[in-house]
C-alpha cells in the first residue's frame, strides 16, 4: 500500500532517469555520459569498499573525509561565534545600532570574492578554506539569532524578572530557547551554504576533497567521474538537510506543538 | 530617535575603520598581506575613475542583471504552472527535491565544458542556481492564496485564467518578490564564482584575480568594498520596493518577512 | 503590607493614573475593578516594579518598590505567553525556586506539591501546549504558590478561559488564599467576579484613574458559586460596584469615597 503510494508520488523520477539514459545513449555526447555509466563509476570510486567501512572505499574516505571535516568544522565554529554574537547584539538595541551597518555590509559581500584575499593572507589549504566557509556562513546565523533574541516575548522576560531569574538563567532558560526556532532556521540555511562554500574553497584553495576532485576530473576529461562528483555532492546536500531536519524536529518539538495549538 | 540610530551606525562604522587602521599602524601584521585601512580606502576612491575596474564591474553587473531577468522569465511562469496544477506539482516535486540540494557551484565545471561563450556560461549557471528560490516561492505563494477570494470571483462567473490574473497573481506577488531578492544574492555569487573558475576577459572576479597575481591586496579589498556597498544598495532598494508595492501584505502578516 | 499613595503615571502627554491611593493588609484578597482602559494594568505593573511610575509612592512591607521586589509573584492573563513552552509544567514551576537556594530534589518536590494543590498532580510531565487553557492557568498559579510570595499579583487571571473553568479557578484562588495565607491583589474588569472573590473591592474611575470607592465585602471566606451569588448582600454589592464602574456615585454608607 505504502509502496504503491510512494510510486504514485515518485513515478516521474524513474521516468526521468530512463529518459536521461535513452537520450544520452542515442546522442553519444562525451560530456553527457548515461546515468548508468555515472552510477557505475560512483560505485567503483566510492561505494565498493568492505562492509566494515560501510562499503566506503579508501578513495571515498580520502575524498569525503577532508571535505566533511572542513564543512563541519567551519559550520560549527561559525555557529558558536554567530550565536554568541547574535544573542549579545539582539539583547542590546544600542549595540545593534552600532554594528548594524557593518553587518549589512558584511553580508552583502559575495563570499567567493574574498577567496583570493584569504589565499593571499593565509596559507593554501585548510586556513584559507575555513576562512572562506566561516565568512560566508556567519551571516544567516548571526542575523537569525539577532532576530530571535530581539523578539523574545516581553511577557516571558517580565516573568523572568518577577521571579528573580539570574542573568545566566535568563540567557539559558529564556532567551536562548525562545530564539532557538530562528537560530535553527539560520543554521539550516548556513549548512547548505557551507556545502557550496566548501566546494568553492576546495576548487580554489584545495589539494583534496570532493570539490578538488570535481575540478581534477573535469580537467582530466574524466566525464563520468565528474558527473559522479556532482551527483555525490547533491546526495550529500540532501542527506545533510534531512539529518538536520531530524535533529530540528527533536529539539524544537515544543515549538511545533505550541504553534499547532495557537 | 532615528537620528540617534543613524549616528550610532556611523560611529560604529567609523570605529571599525579606525580600529583596522590602528592595527595596521601597530605593525602587528605585515602590510604586504594586510594593507592599512587608509590605503584600501584610498584605493577604493581611486577605482571610481579606473577605466579597467569600471569596465569589469559593469560586465559583472550586466551578467547579474541579465541572469536575474532570465531567471524571472523562466522560473515565474514555471512556478505559476506548477502552482495551479497540483497534480503536475506533486509529480515534479521529487525531481526538484533531488536537484535542489546539488551545491550550485558544482555545475560550473560542467557548464565550462558545455559553453564556449563566456556570457552564455555565466547566464546558464546563474539561471540554474537562482531559479530555485523563485520557483519554490511562486508555488508557495499560489498555495497561500485565500480560497475564499478565488471562490468569490468564480461565483461571479470569472473563468480560471482571469481568476489567476486577478487574485492568485497579486496575492502571490509578495512571495515571488522575496524569492527574487534571495535569487539576486545567489546570482551574484554564481557570477563571480564562474568568473573565477572559467576565467575570461572581464568581470569583477577577473579584476580581483589580476590584483591577486600582482600582489595588490589593497586593490582586492578596495574592489570588495565596492561590491559590498553595491550589494547593500541593491538589497535595500529591493526591500524598499517590496514594502511600497506590497504594503497590504505587510499589514496582513504583521510586517513579518 | 502594601501601601499605594498618590500613584500617578503618564504615557507621553496621556495621563493614565491620576493619583491612586489604597492599601492592602496582610492575608487579604483585594480585587481591583474598573472600566476597560482605566490603567488597571499600569497600576499592577507599577506594583511589580516593571515600570517606574511618574509619581507617588508604593511600599511593600515598609520598603519602597524601586525595582521588582523579591517575594512577589504574578499570574498574567495570557498564560500561553507567561509559561515557557519549552519546559514541562513541573520545570516551569520549579525553575524560579533556584534563587531560593533549594537543590534539584527539593525544587522538584516543591513543584509537585504545588501542582497537587492546584489539582494537577499527574500533569507535571506535560508541556503547556499539551494542556487546556484552564490547566495552563493552574500551572501559573502553582508556580506562584511554590514560590511562596508575600504578595501575589493577578492580572485578569481568568480573562481568557471559558465560563465553567473560570468558576473553578475562582474557587481555587479563594481556597489558596484561605489555606496559605497569601496576600493577593487581583485585577479584573468583571464586576461579578470582583465581588465574588474579594475581601475588599477597589473600584477605579476612568482615566486619569482615581479610586472611586473602597468597599468592604464582608461575605466571609467560604463562598459558593451558586449560594453566594444568591445572597441579598452579594446582589446589592454587585449592583453598587456596577454603578460605580459606570461612573455613578455610591449610595452605600459603608463605602469610602476618595477625597478629591
Amino acid at each position: 500500500m505504502n509502496v504503491v503510494k510512494a510510486l504514485g508520488r515518485l513515478w516521474l523520477v524513474p521516468v526521468a532517469l530512463v529518459a536521461w539514459e535513452v537520450v544520452t545513449r542515442v546522442a553519444e555526447q562525451p560530456f553527457f555520459p548515461p546515468p548508468s555509466a555515472i552510477l557505475a563509476r560512483m560505485y567503483e570510486l566510492w561505494f565498493s569498499g568492505p562492509p566494515s567501512h560501510l562499503l566506503l572505499t579508501d578513495g571515498a574516505l580520502a575524498d569525503l573525509g577532508p571535505s566533511l571535516a572542513r564543512l563541519f568544522t567551519g559550520w560549527l565554529v561559525t555557529a558558536v561565534i554567530g550565536i554568541a554574537a547574535g544573542i549579545a547584539i539582539g539583547c542590546s538595541p544600542r549595540l545593534s545600532d552600532y554594528v548594524d551597518p557593518l553587518i549589512q555590509f558584511g553580508r552583502a559581500v559575495p563570499p567567493p570574492l574574498l577567496v583570493p584575499f584569504f589565499l593571499a593572507l593565509l596559507k593554501l589549504g585548510t586556513p584559507a578554506q575555513l576562512a572562506t566557509i566561516v565568512f560566508g556562513v556567519i551571516w544567516p546565523i548571526l542575523l537569525n539569532t539577532i532576530d530571535g533574541a530581539r523578539t523574545v516575548d516581553r511577557q516571558h522576560l517580565e516573568t523572568a524578572r518577577i521571579f528573580g531569574f539570574s542573568a545566566a538563567q535568563r540567557l539559558w532558560q529564556v532567551i536562548l530557547p525562545s530564539a532557538m526556532p530562528k537560530i535553527f532556521a539560520g543554521l539550516r540555511l548556513a549548512l547548505s551554504l557551507a556545502l557550496i562554500l566548501m566546494v568553492i574553497a576546495e576548487i580554489f584553495a584545495g589539494t583534496d576533497g570532493i570539490g578538488y576532485r570535481l575540478l581534477y576530473t573535469q580537467r582530466s576529461y574524466l566525464y563520468p567521474d565528474m558527473w559522479g562528483c556532482i551527483v555525490l555532492l547533491g546526495l550529500l546536500g540532501y542527506l545533510l538537510n534531512s539529518a538536520f531536519l531530524l535533529v530540528e524536529r527533536r529539539v524544537l518539538a515544543w515549538h511545533r506543538g505550541a504553534r499547532q495549538t495557537t | 530617535m532615528n537620528y540617534a540610530r543613524v549616528l550610532r551606525g556611523v560611529v560604529g562604522a567609523a570605529g571599525f575603520l579606525a580600529a583596522a587602521e590602528l592595527v595596521g599602524m601597530s605593525g602587528l601584521v605585515d602590510d604586504r598581506f594586510l594593507p592599512r585601512m587608509s590605503t584600501v580606502l584610498a584605493g577604493a576612491a581611486g577605482l571610481v575613475t579606473d577605466q579597467d575596474f569600471l569596465a569589469d564591474a559593469g560586465a559583472t553587473l550586466t551578467v547579474w542583471l541579465l541572469g536575474l531577468l532570465l531567471t524571472v522569465a523562466v522560473a515565474v511562469p514555471a512556478g505559476l504552472l506548477l502552482g495551479t496544477l497540483p497534480r503536475a506539482e506533486a509529480a515534479v516535486r521529487p525531481l526538484i527535491e533531488f536537484l535542489r540540494p546539488i551545491p550550485s557551484v558544482a555545475v560550473i565545471p560542467l557548464a565550462i565544458l558545455l559553453f564556449s561563450d563566456n556570457l552564455n556560461l555565466k547566464l546558464a549557471v546563474i539561471v540554474y542556481a537562482s531559479s530555485w528560490p523563485v520557483l519554490i516561492n511562486t508555488i508557495y505563494g499560489l498555495k497561500d492564496v485565500d480560497p475564499l477570494a478565488k471562490e468569490t470571483l468564480r461565483s461571479f462567473g470569472f473563468a480560471p485564467l482571469p481568476v489567476l490574473a486577478r487574485v492568485a497573481l497579486p496575492s502571490a506577488a509578495p512571495f515571488i518578490a522575496t524569492g527574487i531578492r534571495v535569487a539576486s544574492g545567489i546570482a551574484i555569487i554564481l557570477a563571480i564564482s564562474a568568473e573565477l573558475m572559467a576565467g575570461g576577459s572581464e568581470g569583477i572576479g577577473i579584476y580581483i584575480t589580476e590584483a591577486a597575481s600582482g600582489s595588490r591586496v589593497d586593490l582586492m579589498l578596495a574592489a570588495t568594498l565596492w561590491a559590498g556597498l553595491f550589494g547593500v544598495v541593491a538589497d535595500s532598494v529591493m526591500v524598499a520596493l517590496e514594502r511600497r508595492l506590497f504594503r497590504w501584505h505587510h499589514v496582513r502578516t504583521g510586517g513579518a518577512r | 503590607m502594601l501601601e499605594i499613595t498618590d500613584l500617578v503615571h503618564s504615557y507621553g502627554s496621556h495621563r493614565v493614573l491620576g493619583g491612586v491611593s489604597f492599601s492592602v493588609a496582610e492575608g487579604e484578597l483585594v480585587s481591583v475593578v474598573g472600566p476597560s482602559g482605566c490603567g488597571k494594568s499600569t497600576l499592577l505593573r507599577s506594583v511589580a516594579g516593571l515600570i517606574r511610575p511618574s509619581g507617588g509612592r508604593i511600599t511593600l512591607g515598609g520598603e519602597p518598590v524601586e525595582r521588582t521586589p523579591d517575594n512577589l509573584a504574578i499570574v498574567f492573563q495570557d498564560y500561553s505567553r507567561s509559561l515557557f513552552p519549552w519546559m514541562s509544567a513541573a520545570n516551569n514551576v520549579a525553575l524560579p525556586l533556584r534563587r531560593k537556594g533549594m537543590d534539584r530534589r527539593r525544587r522538584r518536590e516543591a513543584a509537585m506539591t504545588a501542582l497537587e494543590q492546584v489539582g494537577l498532580a499527574d500533569a507535571g510531565g506535560k508541556f503547556p501546549w499539551e494542556m487546556s487553557g484552564g490547566m495552563q492557568q493552574r500551572v501559573s498559579i502553582a508556580r506562584a504558590l511554590a514560590y511562596r510570595p508575600s504578595l501575589l499579583l493577578m492580572d485578569e487571571p481568568f480573562g481568557s478561559v471559558d465560563a465553567q473553568t473560570r468558576e473553578d479557578l475562582e474557587d481555587l484562588v479563594l481556597n489558596v488564599c484561605a489555606h496559605h495565607g497569601i496576600t493577593i491583589l487581583l485585577i479584573t474588569h468583571d464586576i461579578d467576579e470582583s465581588v465574588y472573590v474579594g475581601d475588599r473591592v477597589i473600584v477605579l474611575t476612568r482615566s486619569p484613574t482615581r479610586v472611586a470607592a473602597d468597599l468592604e465585602i464582608g461575605l466571609g471566606r467560604s463562598r459558593d458559586q451558586i449560594a453566594t451569588r444568591q445572597l441579598d448582600a452579594f446582589v446589592r454589592l454587585r449592583a453598587e460596584v456596577g454603578r460605580l464602574v459606570r461612573g455613578g456615585h455610591t449610595t452605600t454608607p459603608a463605602s469610602v469615597l476618595e477625597k478629591h
